[in-house]
C-alpha cells in the first residue's frame, strides 16, 4: 500500500517538474523558434513551427557586429570573475576559519548591498565612472561587476569552506605547512568543487546583468546585454530579428549552463543538504 | 628528547576561563594520559602545547626551551586528531609524506620513510588507496604514520580512538602502547575513557574544570585517590560514597568504597539493601542495591551469583579499603 502511495507521489511530482521546467523554459524556446521565423511570420500569432529561414540572423550580423559584443562579454564576465575570486578566497578564508564575533554581521552587511535598489545609486555611480574616465570601458564594467557580485562569491565560498573540517588545516599547521602552503595545498585542492561553480555561477550572473552593462556603456564596452536592447527600441516590431539577437546573446550562456549543470545544482545547493 | 613542562599556564576565552592556571612536568619517554570529564579543559590544554591555542599566560618549555610563542610546525610535535584530519585529495603515501616534503627532505629518503611507516602500521598495501577508501582504524593508522615519518619529540593524541567501535578501539589501544614501547618517545594522549587511561598510562593527569586534581601512575589513582572527584572518576564501576552516621564512625564526613571491595551475603553483613537490579555478566555480576540509610549502592561480586530483582542482601565493606574524605571532599590518610 505504502509503496503504491510513494509510486503514485513519484509520477505526480515528476509530471509536476516538467510541467514547471517548461513554463519556464518556454519563452527560451519561443524566442528560439521565433528567430528562425520571417517577419511575417512572426507577426502571424502563436506558431511553434518556423519555416527554418535564417534571415534574421544574417540581418543582425550585417547590422551590427556580433563578434565584438561577445568578446565583451565573455572579457568582463570572466575577468570579473577572477578579480572577485582573487578578492574572495582569502576573505572567506579568514571568515571561515579565524572568525571574530562580528564576521556574521559583516556577511549580513556585505549581502545586504544586494538588497539596494541599483536605481538608487545610478546617478553617483554613473557620475564617478564619468570623473574617472570608465564610462564605455570594459576596465570599468569589470570592475563594476566585481563590486556587484563579489557579496554572493564571498558567500559562496564561506558556505564551502566552512564545511572543511578546520582540524585538516590545523594537522597541516602541525605538518610545517605555511598559510600559503595550507591555502595552496590543502584547502585549494580541497575546494575546487565549490571554487569551480562558484565561479560558473558568477560567469553566469555576470553575463546576464543588464542594468548597469547597459547604463554605463555605449559602443566600445558594450556586451551582448547591450547588443539585445539595441535591437529592442529601433528593431522593436520586428520580432524575428530581434529574437535572433536574444537567441545569440543567450546561446553561448545556455550552452555553457548545460555541460556544468551538475557543478551549478551543486553549487546552488552546497550546504542544505549534506 | 621530550621533556615538557608548563609553567602556570592559563587560558580564557572572553570572560570565561577554561584553564585557571597550571603547572605540570612530563618526562621524556612518558605515557602520560589527560582524563576528565567533557569540558574540563583537557583537549584545550594539549592545544596549547601544541601551539594550535595560545596560553592566555604562563609559559611552555619543551626541552628547556621556551616555545609559548612558537609556531606549531616549530615545536617538533606531532598531533593526531580525533576526526583523524587525513588530507582526502592526496593518497595515504601522500598523506604520509606530506610533513617531509613541507620539510623540503629530498625525495628518496621521504620514500624510504614512508615505506618504513607504512611496514611498521600494515599500511603497506594501502598506499595507494585514498583516505576515503580505508576503514576507521586504518585511517587512524595513517594519522598515526604522518605523525610518525616527522620523529617528533613527543606525540599528541586527541581522543584517537573515539570515533572507533568497541572491539578496534580495544586493538588500537593496543597498537598505541606497543608503538610507545617501541619508539620510547614521550606521549599525550587525552580522553574521557577512564579505560584507556588506566591500561595506556604511565602518568595519568585528572582534570576537572580545568584544575588538576590528581596527578600519578594508574594504580596510585585507584588506590589512593586525592579527593572525592578522583575518587569517583576513577574506577569502574565508580566508588560508592556514604555520609551521615555510616561516615561518622570510620571519623570522616564521606566514606568511600569501590564496588569490588564489598561482601556479598544473604545472612548477614553491615549494610541491609534489596536489589533492584542485578547484571549478570558471566565473569563478574554487577549488582545494584537499595541500602538502607545510604541509598543506591553497586557491588561488583566476582562470578555469577544467583540474585535476582527484589532479593534481599547484606553487604560487608573490606575495612582496609574503606576512603575517607573530610567536609572539603580531601582524602584523609
Amino acid at each position: 500500500m505504502a509503496r503504491a502511495v510513494s509510486t503514485r507521489r513519484t509520477v505526480f511530482f515528476t509530471v509536476l517538474a516538467w510541467i514547471v521546467a517548461l513554463v519556464i523554459f518556454f519563452p527560451i524556446l519561443y524566442t528560439i523558434i521565433t528567430s528562425f521565423k520571417s517577419e511575417t511570420e512572426a507577426i502571424q500569432g502563436f506558431n511553434l513551427i518556423p519555416s527554418g529561414t535564417v534571415e534574421s540572423y544574417a540581418a543582425v550580423q550585417a547590422q551590427s557586429n556580433y563578434f565584438k559584443f561577445f568578446m565583451n562579454s565573455v572579457i568582463i564576465s570572466v575577468g570579473s570573475t577572477l578579480l572577485a575570486l582573487l578578492i574572495s578566497v582569502p576573505a572567506a578564508w579568514a571568515m571561515a576559519f579565524s572568525p571574530t564575533p562580528r564576521t556574521k554581521d559583516v556577511l549580513m552587511w556585505m549581502l545586504s548591498t544586494k538588497m539596494m535598489p541599483a536605481a538608487a545609486v545610478m546617478v553617483p555611480i554613473y557620475l564617478l565612472f564619468r570623473d574617472f574616465g570608465l564610462l564605455d570601458s570594459r576596465f570599468g564594467l569589470t570592475i563594476m561587476l566585481t563590486m556587484i557580485n563579489l557579496p554572493i562569491v564571498v558567500w559562496m565560498l564561506y558556505t564551502y569552506f566552512r564545511e572543511i573540517p578546520g582540524e585538516i588545516l590545523e594537522a597541516a599547521r602541525m605538518d610545517g605547512a605555511s598559510l600559503w602552503g595550507e591555502i595552496a595545498y590543502v584547502l585549494t585542492p580541497m575546494a575546487v568543487p565549490g571554487i569551480a561553480s562558484t565561479m560558473l555561477l558568477n560567469i553566469i550572473l555576470a553575463w546576464n546583468e543588464a542594468f548597469w552593462t547597459i547604463r554605463l556603456t555605449t559602443t566600445n564596452a558594450a556586451p551582448l546585454t547591450a547588443f539585445i536592447a539595441s535591437f529592442s527600441s529601433p528593431q522593436g516590431l520586428f520580432w524575428a530579428k530581434l529574437s535572433a539577437a536574444s537567441t545569440l546573446a543567450i546561446a553561448p550562456i545556455l550552452i555553457m549552463g548545460w555541460f556544468s549543470q551538475k557543478q551549478l545544482v551543486r553549487g546552488l545547493t552546497f550546504g542544505a543538504v549534506k | 628528547m621530550g621533556n615538557i613542562r608548563l609553567k602556570n599556564v592559563s587560558k580564557s576565552f572572553a570572560a570565561t576561563t577554561v584553564i585557571p592556571g597550571i603547572d605540570l612536568e612530563i618526562k621524556d619517554g612518558e605515557f602520560v594520559v589527560f582524563v576528565g570529564p567533557s569540558g574540563c579543559g583537557k583537549s584545550t590544554l594539549l592545544r596549547i602545547i601544541a601551539g594550535l591555542e595560545d596560553a592566555t599566560s604562563g609559559h611552555i618549555e619543551i626541552d628547556g626551551r621556551d616555545v609559548t610563542n612558537e609556531a606549531p610546525a616549530k615545536r617538533g610535535l606531532a598531533m593526531v586528531f580525533q576526526s583523524y584530519a587525513l588530507y582526502p585529495h592526496m593518497t595515504v603515501r601522500n598523506n604520509i609524506a606530506f610533513p617531509l616534503k613541507m620539510a623540503k627532505m629530498d625525495e628518496g629518503a621521504v620514500e624510504k620513510k614512508v615505506t618504513e611507516a607504512a611496514r611498521v602500521l600494515n599500511l603497506t598495501n594501502y598506499l595507494d588507496r585514498r583516505p576515503g577508501q580505508l576503514s576507521g582504524g586504518q585511517r587512524q593508522r595513517v594519522a598515526i604514520g604522518r605523525a610518525i615519518v616527522r620523529e617528533p619529540s613527543a606525540f599528541l593524541f586527541d581522543e584517537p580512538l573515539s570515533n572507533l567501535d568497541a572491539a578496534l578501539r580495544g586493538t588500537m589501544r593496543l597498537e598505541i602502547s606497543e608503538l610507545h614501547n617501541q619508539l620510547k618517545t614521550t606521549m599525550i594522549y587525552v580522553t574521557h575513557d577512564q579505560v584507556e587511561a588506566m591500561t595506556m598510562a604511565d602518568k595519568i593527569v585528572v582534570l576537572n574544570a580545568g584544575n588538576i586534581e590528581q596527578v600519578g601512575s594508574p594504580l596510585d589513582l585507584y588506590h589512593k585517590p586525592n579527593n572525592l572527584f578522583v575518587a569517583g572518576f576513577i574506577g569502574s564501576p565508580r566508588m560508592n560514597f556514604a555520609t551521615g552516621a555510616f561516615a561518622s564512625g570510620y571519623g570522616a564526613h564521606t566514606i568511600g568504597v569501590r564496588p569490588e571491595h564489598l561482601k556479598l551475603s544473604r545472612e548477614s553483613g553491615t549494610w541491609t539493601g534489596r536489589v533492584s537490579v542485578a547484571e549478570h555478566l558471566g565473569a563478574d555480576t554487577f549488582l545494584h542495591i537499595l541500602v538502607d540509610g545510604i541509598g543506591q549502592v553497586t557491588a561488583r561480586i566476582a562470578g555469577d551469583v544467583p540474585v535476582q530483582h527484589g532479593d534481599t542482601v547484606y553487604l560487608t565493606p573490606d575495612e582496609a579499603r574503606i576512603h575517607k574524605f573530610n567536609e572539603k571532599g580531601m582524602a584523609i590518610r
